[in-house]
Parts: structure tokens; sequence; C-alpha cells
């Protein structure tokens, strides 16, 4: 299938500002599932709200715009309700870890076959460029007009922590890695989380002096460094992959509770 | 189970068991008094049936469970009681916009707030009406005894297959954990609806959105042949938003005819000594069971007492009750908060000023002698 196949071309042109990094994980993402050769039919995507969320509409799969911050409670049902299907779920980072953020922690620990596509662009955008959870400290926003005192969440360590089974990291930058980790992401048989790094030139990078968007890829560029091979300085971005591991999964383990129910060992 | 077995159980069971016999097939809940009996036997019954059940992290999460599932193409229901019926407004509204079928079961405890979690109360009718932000219509059903509750938990899933949208059934604690004998109804012996599925064919343009001459939706689900967008932006028939004013006009208009059209179609309710009654009492719920005393006790005396019953909430039954009103002397409504239904009445009669509230606020059931003072008073034969 050609990689247009995957779009609603009909909806376009999208919303997106021009530079914005989410059409790169769009490009990144209708790329993945071409590569894996999934057919269109059994593919959900489930978004919430913001800039990032509206990912889902430009896409042609079975697909479910819902509420911020909830994306991954409404897919851990559309799951459930049919295991068979791929559920994939982009979202924004206040999306994923303010409103959203005990759902993410929550889907991680239950490690159902989802894909969580963490767009972390450091800033809430669809309504104006307030700082998120993962705003850096001491940076600006229409809300930190002074800096941001607030730590930042690191959404790898987090999910780590809660327990998704694969979890990594790119940019918008590195286009082919990135097209292969979520290409893995979707293929790991568990929960997965990819944090892509994503740039909002309209709102975090004007309110941060950081340039056009073809600087923010540079500044991507400048400070990615593979798993291990880092300095430690801050402002260092760790790219690959930080957990791999073939746990149960949810539904596997839903469908071994029924067998043992039905025949009678429970 | 024995051919028409009739069991000893609590209000909640009687809940889970009519879902199972509705077709639920997948549940999504958060324990939290007095509801969590329901998720409790579904938690036992639902997977030796093969069906799914899941706690989740909080009621936010299963009512948005319960929506995606009923996407993925099943029956689905969630349970809870004030605080977490008040957590899932947003997505109410959301199951109203995007027109997906779900059962919501809110037992009502008292409030606001925490309020009394253990205590009886009818507080909730006016949040199951306008609970969630924007225009939009309602069903919310009830009911005062086991065999009631069966047959509206099996209602609340016919309708939101039927209208495509959430449907709240409004327990309250006194029914719920009560416990009374039920002849469980047989397979086939009350009707159920099932989902109205497109026949749109693989190749040709399927409208999640387009209403078919009698309002209903035809539904394809997720994972089928066609592939659609949902959201809860204004959308057109494709499911893609809009911010036409056409479009969002043409929507919020069939959100809330689809209901009100077929108001009576979804009226529920029973009367009783209506024939020649000049009192009127009106209630619902646990109130009902107490009311009903209340007429026996007063046509004892000789007074010409009739009673409403009321098991469809939402949408109002506004000319029934006008109608079934119009010679009442006294039309005395009996519930369990401040006036909520009383407020409904009061605008459906012709003679507002002819129409009181007996109530109770305080947790304890209402009783008959409360109602009967009401209607003594009316008489001018107060203590
Ligand atoms: C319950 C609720 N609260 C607030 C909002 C307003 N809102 C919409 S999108 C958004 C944040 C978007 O930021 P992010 O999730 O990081 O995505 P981005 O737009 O940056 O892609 C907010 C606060 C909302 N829609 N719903
Ligand atoms: S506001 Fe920022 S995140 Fe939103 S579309 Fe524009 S650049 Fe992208």
């Amino acid at each position: 299938m050609a990689v247009t196949d995957y779009l609603r071309e009909q909806f376009m042109p999208h919303i997106w500002c021009p530079g914005c990094g989410h059409g790169i994980v769009l490009n990144s993402l209708v790329r993945a599932v071409e590569q894996i050769g999934l057919e269109k039919n059994d593919v959900v995507m489930v978004s919430g709200i913001g800039c990032s969320a509206r990912m889902a509409g430009y896409l042609d799969f079975h697909t479910m715009h819902t509420l911020h911050g909830r994306a991954l409670a409404f897919a851990t049902g559309a799951k459930m309700g049919n295991p068979r299907l791929k559920v994939i779920v982009p979202m924004g980072d206040g999306d994923a870890l303010a409103i959203g953020g005990n759902h993410f922690i929550h889907a991680a620990r239950r490690n159902m076959d989802l894909t969580a596509i963490v767009m972390n662009n450091n800033i809430y955008g669809m309504t104006g460029g307030q700082f998120s959870p993962a705003t850096p400290k001491n940076r600006y926003a229409t809300t930190a007009p002074y800096g941001t005192i607030d730590e930042p969440f690191d959404v790898v360590k987090v999910a780590t922590a809660a327990g998704a089974s694969f979890v990594a990291r790119s940019t918008t930058y590195h286009v082919n890695e990135l097209i292969k980790l979520i290409r893995e992401g979707i293929e790991h048989p568990g929960f997965s989380v990819i944090e892509i790094l994503d740039q909002c030139p309209t709102y975090y990078g004007r309110k941060n002096l950081s340039g056009s968007a073809v600087d923010m890829l540079k500044h991507f560029k400048e400070n990615s460094v593979k798993i291990g091979k880092g300095t430690g300085a801050p402002g260092e971005i760790e790219i690959g992959v930080f957990v791999k591991e073939v746990r149960p999964e949810y539904c596997d383990k839903y469908e071994s509770l029924v067998k043992e129910v039905q025949g009678g060992k429970k | 189970m024995k051919k028409n077995e009739i069991l000893f159980l609590q209000g909640n069971e009687v809940c889970a068991r009519a879902a199972m016999y509705a077709g639920v097939s997948f549940y999504a809940g958060y324990p939290i008094t007095p509801s969590t009996e329901i998720a409790e036997v579904l938690a036992e019954l639902m997977p030796a049936e093969g069906k799914a059940f899941m706690q989740m992290e909080d009621e936010i999460s299963s009512i948005c469970a319960i929506i995606g599932a009923s996407l993925t193409g099943n029956k689905v229901m969630t349970a809870t009681s004030g605080p977490g019926f008040s957590l899932m407004q947003e997505a109410i509204g959301y199951g109203h916009m995007a027109e997906i079928p779900c059962v919501i079961v809110n037992v009502q405890r008292g409030g606001p707030s925490t309020g009394m979690p253990t205590s009886a109360s009818q507080a909730d009718v006016m949040q199951t009406r306008w609970g969630t932000h924007g225009d939009h219509s309602v069903i919310a059903l009830t009911a005062s005894n086991h065999e009631d509750i069966f047959a509206m938990t099996v209602e609340a899933f016919n309708f939101s297959e039927l209208y495509r949208m959430p449907v709240v059934l409004l327990l309250d604690e006194v029914i719920a954990h009560m416990r009374e004998g039920l002849t469980i109804p047989e397979p086939g012996e009350l009707p159920i609806i099932e989902r109205l599925n497109t026949s749109v064919p693989e190749d040709s343009d399927y409208h999640p959105y387009f209403a078919r001459e009698d309002g209903r939706l035809p539904m394809s689900e997720f994972g089928g042949i066609h592939r659609y967008n949902v959201t809860g932006l204004a959308h057109d028939m494709w499911g893609f938003p809009s911010n036409d004013p056409e479009v969002a006009n043409t929507l919020i208009h069939h959100l809330v005819n689809k209901v009100e059209n077929y108001k009576h179609d979804i009226a529920r309710y029973k009367t009783t000594n209506m024939d020649d009654a000049d009192i009127v009492l009106i209630s619902y719920g646990c109130s009902a069971r107490s009311a009903k005393q209340t007429m026996s006790n007063l046509r004892q005396r000789g007074l010409r007492v009739g009673m409403i019953e009321l098991q469809t909430l939402w949408p109002f039954p506004d000319d029934i009750i006008y109608d079934l009103c119009r010679d009442a002397r006294y039309v005395v409504v009996a519930e369990m908060n401040m006036g909520q239904v009383l407020h409904q009445v009061k605008e459906a009669v012709s003679n507002p000023d002819r129409v009181f509230l007996a109530n109770r606020v305080d947790g304890a059931l209402i009783n008959p002698e409360d109602i009967e003072n009401v209607v003594n008073l009316l008489r001018g034969k107060g203590k």
C-alpha cells in the first residue's frame, strides 16, 4: 500500500502550524504501519484533545477523537472490547502526563497491548502556550511569564517505573530512527511508550527564543545522544530503546482467566 | 438455572443479573457505596460467560472505557454513586455527542460531596438531566422493587441501543440494598433490542451520523468494514469536526429531538386508584413504596387518593402528568430531595399552586406518615 493510502486527504489541509513537529510524527507513524503491513481495518487510533490529538482525524483507520487526557482510558475499553485490534494512542505531553497522568501510569501497570505515542513539545499548544508537566524549569510560557519553577516529568522514567514493557525516546529530527521505534513499539506485545521530542515553534519556540522550526530541529540533532553515550550534561537528550521486555499481556491474561473459570479450575 | 427460579436477592444483584440478561459484554467500574455489589456480582458472572469485566483506576476511566468498548461492538455498562457520577459527567456528554450506546447505573446516596454514603437519597434527578454541559436530551429510568429493577435495567439497554445514546438507571440506596424475592424472567420473556448495524456494503460510503428517516443511526463497529471518525466536537455526517453553523444547528436539534419526539414511547409509569382520585400522589423509587402505603391508609379512611409511580424520569412525561392530574384537588410529590421532580410536576400541570412536596433529606427513608402528614395539613387536619 502507498503511504498516502493511509491519509484522509479529503479532510486536509490539516490544522497544524507551518513547522509544527506533529506532521513529522504522523509521517513516521504511517510509514511504520505501512512497513509492518497492517490492514487499515485492523487499526484503531484513539486520541485525546490537543493539536497532537488531531492526528486521528487525518488517518484512514477506525479513529476516535475523545476527551483531553482520556485517550488511554477509551483505548483500554476499545482493546478489551476486541483484543484482535491494534490500538495506537497519540497524545500531547499535557494530554498524557497532566490531566491524563493517572490513566498513563495505570495503562503502563496493566500492560495491555496499546501503543502510546507521547508527542512532547514541552508546552500546551492548542490552548496557546501554557506550561506543561514536561516544560523544563526556568522556561517561559504564557502562564509562566517569569519562568517556570515546576520540576518536569521525565516521560521515560515515569513509564518505566509504572511498568511499561516497551519504552523508547526519539526526536522529530531523527525521522528514520523514529519510524523504526514506532514500528517496534507497535509490534511489541504489551504496553509501549514512545516519547518523541517534538517542536512547537509557534508557542514554545517563540516564548523561549528557540528560533525557527529548523533551529529547534537542529537543537534536537546537536543535543541527542544514544543511550549510555552521553556525558550527563544538562539538556542532553538520550534517545533509543530503554525498556523492551516481553511480559504477560492484559487481554491474554484475561483470556486465560476466562478459560480457567469456564474449565472449573477457579 | 431452574425454570422460573425464585431467588432472594439484593437490588444491586438484580441489576447485575438483568444486565447479563440484556447481553452486557463489557463492564468497567470503580467501587463506591452503595453501588459496589453490582460490580462484585458481575466480576463473578462475566468471566464465566466469557464476557469482559474490568476494575479501572477511577470513574472517569470507567465511563471512557465502556464508550471505547461500545465502539468495538459491545453492550456496555458501568455503575457508580454520587461522587463517581459527578466525575463521569464530561464523558457522558461525549457519549451524547458521539451517540454511543451505554448504560450508567447511579445508585443514589446522600450528597452533596461525600455526603451520606450509606444513606438513602434521590437528589441526583436534576444532575442526571443537566449534569454535563451543553444542550442534549437524556433518558433516565428508575424502579421501586426488584421486578422493576430487572425490567428497567433491560429497558435501559434497549433504549441505549434504540436511540444510540447513554441511558442512566437511577436507583437508590434503599432498593439497591433491600432483599426481596424475584422470579428471574426466562430467556425471551422480556424483549431485547440488539444494535442496529448498517447494511451499507464494504465499498460504498457509510455515513455514521446520517440519520434514517425514523431518526435511527445504524452503526458499524470499529474493526469492521467501515472506517470513520468519532469525535466530541460538533461534526458532520462523516463524523468529521465542523464549525459550520448549519451543521452545528442540525446536530443539536437532532440530539434533542431524537429523544423528545419519542417521549411517549419512552414513558414508563404505573397508576393506581386514579379513576376517582382527587388527591394524587406522585412518586418513584424507594419513596414510591411509602407513598403506596400512604395511599392505602388514606383510602381506608375514605379519602379518594390515587397514585402515579414514575419509572421514566427523563424525558419527563409532562403531558401524561398534565392529563392525569387535571381533576386533582391536590397533587403531592413524595421524594427524597428538596423538590426536584416537584419542580417538573409544577411545570407540567395546569394549576401549579395545587402541587405540594412531601420529602425527607436526612438520609432516613421517607415513611408513609411523613406523606400522610402533608396530606392532612392540606386538608386542614394537620397536627
Ligand atoms: C477537561 C479539559 N480541560 C482543558 C482543556 C483545554 N485544553 C485543550 S488541549 C489542552 C492542552 C494541549 O496540550 P498538549 O496535550 O500538550 O497537546 P498539544 O496541543 O501541545 O499538541 C488543554 C489544556 C480541555 N479541552 N478539556
Ligand atoms: S500551536 Fe504548536 S503544537 Fe499546535 S499546531 Fe502550532 S506548532 Fe503545532
